[in-house]
């Protein structure tokens, strides 16, 4: 007994020490920066300790400016990719003709990278003295007038963030759903038929419950997802996400770490704890709103 | 309520490269069952009897044919306009809702004038509970409940919305052996006191005979045989419906006819007349007993169709112990069942490997020797044309 468990530490042991020097070392570090006042990465020396960064960051405007918009993304485009995902998903599995070209097209945007697609972004809504970018041509088709979603007012910059992040994250989604509404056993529908079940009534008391332990857990990975969102606000807005007041979570973690204000590993810690405290909590909640929701 | 079938067809278009025929599920199926009758549709995998079972329930739409309810042709009508009370074979409860709310699913359905209060609801539901015997189950998921109270949990959201018609495919096939049995019972038990007329699909035969007031043979789609569950087994219209009713089945042999003597090798074993009257003939005759009947010479008609092969079919109960028995078959070994005794043995003549009768467990049988003889009962012995199966109707004696 006691060889066969030093045989498994063993064979744990490489696992281990990777995970160990390059996850749960630098977690703790985090946590042991965020305390330590005034540390200067190049001496190695700190002040004192105290909880003088986590003051610092929650009083910083940039920061709470990067808060403010890592909400707005979450609460906007994690109920609107997973509706539409949803949507979507239903209306590929009811058709027959088509369904693979139409699946293969829907999860285009999965393989196509980040950056890329934002350049595309960017062509659609950028307006500068030579063109209008097409989205601002079809406004101006309808009779509105043009707007500057790139560098132009703060609702139209979120409105690109948003419309960006949910046509990036929803192939995804569709692809989970697809395969869970086809593990549906056609049974139940047929039962259901039998029973004279309208068809919105099939939907709301035997599909998504069947299938509501996906849709949770796209829930789930959606919200973290989008709390982490920051390459996507690059992709559009460029570096400087600060002064174009576009700024995320992550991006302010980033900027206090190598950005034009950065070298300050402490804040960047503190704005990073504080980061999972909200990651955690809202996780928490989820799992407790779903014990209610979800069937197994 | 009585249901008509009339000349229901169910065709598949082919899916293989092959053959571009269709395939026909159920061809021309006619049939009347009268109202408050328990009726098996009894067949081998693949024979139709569940497309049939869903023809009728409205899930599938008949190629050509009408079905009536009573007086309504329900053939264009949804599955959900025509009344009728659907069990799957695997119970199809939605597992997430509690039994109460699985029964309660149809009634939520109703709308318009069927509408239904909340109390009448509950009421419904707790009668059908009540009738299937599981009112102490209500708050449960199916989850958590065993096959047979799953079973009953299905038949009750059927029965809630007081079908014209409950349908019952394969409602005992996912049970054990024990449960199986006091299951058709209850479903028996059901079915006499809501007095709705019962289809249900099956490949037991056993299940199949036991509970209906009819059966309905089925195989590749076409009827072969409908009668109560008795006249079926004791006349059966072709070797398919001998072979698949009977536990344990009946055994075929090769035989002959000679003058008017059946015979099985070389051994004369019974004696051929032919039918007192015409009427009393199988569905198709075939042309030998057309000539049977046609013969002038009274009673010993027999020699009529002298020199034909044809197969023997003869019921397990239908060997009787003879020490000057006409068919003498080498002794296998003997089963007890303590009822009775199956007797296994082999014989030149036989279809089967071996052949199994069923004898008494007070009669004695020698197992020193190596030879059993049996005589043969005539009501237990049918044959039939070797090339179609179809069951050469005539009167079988014991020739003393």
């Amino acid at each position: 007994m006691e060889k066969n468990n030093l045989k498994g530490w063993l064979y744990l042991l490489p696992a281990f020490l990777f995970l160990g020097a390059f996850m749960i070392y630098p977690l703790i570090d985090v946590f042991v920066y965020s305390f330590e006042e005034g540390y200067n990465s190049a001496s190695q020396t700190f002040f004192g300790v105290g909880t003088y960064n986590y003051s610092y960051v929650l009083h910083d405007p940039y920061f709470l400016q990067a808060v403010k918009n890592t909400f707005i993304l979450v609460v906007i485009t994690v109920p609107v990719s997973t509706g539409l995902a949803l949507l979507i998903s239903v209306g590929l599995s009811s058709i027959k003709p088509l369904r693979e070209l139409f699946q293969t097209v829907y999860f285009l945007p999965y393989v196509t990278n980040t950056l890329a697609v934002g350049l595309v972004f960017m062509i659609l809504f950028k307006k500068t003295p030579y063109s209008e970018g097409l989205v601002n041509l079809l406004i101006n088709c309808f009779g509105g007038g043009s707007v500057d979603f790139i560098d132009g007012p703060y609702w139209a910059k979120m409105f690109v963030l948003c419309f960006y992040t949910v046509w990036v994250v929803m192939p995804f989604k569709i692809l989970i759903l697809t395969s869970a509404l086809a593990s549906v056993n056609q049974v139940y529908y047929n039962a259901a038929r039998v029973d004279g079940t309208s068809r919105f009534r099939i939907f709301r008391r035997i599909t998504l419950p069947m299938i509501s332990p996906m849709i949770f857990y796209l829930v789930i990975t959606g919200f973290i997802g989008a709390f982490k969102a920051y390459s996507d606000a690059v992709a559009l807005f460029g570096t400087n996400l600060n002064a174009a007041e576009m700024n995320t979570i992550v991006g302010y973690v980033y900027d206090m770490l190598y950005g034009d204000s950065g070298g300050y590993p402490s804040y960047a810690s503190a704005a990073a704890v504080l980061l999972f405290a909200i990651v955690l909590t809202i996780t928490c909640i989820n799992l407790l709103v779903s014990k209610k929701h979800v069937h197994y | 309520m009585k249901i008509i079938l009339q000349n229901l067809t169910k065709r598949f278009p082919s899916r293989s490269k092959k053959s571009r025929e269709d395939v026909i599920a159920v061809n021309n199926f006619n049939f009347e069952i009268p109202d408050g009758k328990l009726v098996g549709l009894l067949g081998p995998s693949g024979c139709g009897k569940s497309t049939t079972l869903n023809l009728i329930c409205g899930l599938q739409k008949p190629t050509d044919g009408r079905i009536f309810f009573g007086d309504d042709d329900v053939t264009e009508l949804p599955p959900e306009n025509r009344g009728v009370g659907l069990v799957f074979q695997n119970y199809a409860l939605y597992p997430h809702l509690t039994v109460q709310k699985n029964i309660l699913f149809p009634l939520e359905n109703l709308k318009g004038r069927d509408k239904l209060t909340k109390e009448e609801m509950q009421k419904r539901a707790l009668e059908a509970a009540r009738l299937v015997q599981i009112e102490e189950l209500m708050e449960r998921k199916p989850s958590e409940l065993s096959g047979g109270q799953q079973q009953r949990v299905a038949i009750a959201r059927a029965l809630v919305k007081m079908p014209r018609v409950l349908l019952l495919d394969e409602p005992l096939s996912n049970l054990d052996a024990r449960l199986r049995l006091q299951t058709r019972e209850e479903i028996k038990r059901i079915q006499k006191e809501t007095g709705i007329t019962t289809i249900f699909v099956t490949h037991d035969q056993d299940e199949a005979m036991s509970i209906s007031d009819l059966i309905v043979v089925m195989k590749d789609g076409v009827v072969q045989q409908i009668g109560r569950p008795q006249e079926v087994y004791d006349n059966p219209v072709n070797l398919f419906v001998a072979k698949f009713l009977g536990t344990p089945p009946i055994n075929v042999f090769r035989g002959t006819i000679r003058g008017d003597q059946l015979y099985i090798g070389e051994n004369p074993c019974l004696g051929i007349r032919r039918l007192p009257s015409p009427e009393t003939t199988g569905r198709e005759a075939s042309e030998l007993a057309a000539s049977l009947r046609e013969t002038s010479e009274p009673d010993t008609s027999g020699h009529a169709f002298s020199g034909r092969e044809v197969f023997v079919g003869i019921r397990p109960e239908g060997f009787i112990l003879q020490e000057d028995g006409p068919l003498a078959c080498t002794l296998d070994r003997l089963e007890v069942m303590g009822r009775d005794i199956s007797v296994v043995s082999a014989h030149k003549c036989s279809e089967n490997a071996s052949i199994r009768s069923i004898v008494t467990a007070e009669s004695h049988v020698d197992l020193s020797s190596p030879v059993v003889r049996f005589g043969l009962k005539p009501s237990k012995v049918f044959i039939f044309d070797k090339e179609t199966g179809e069951r050469i109707q005539c009167r079988l004696v014991q020739d003393k």
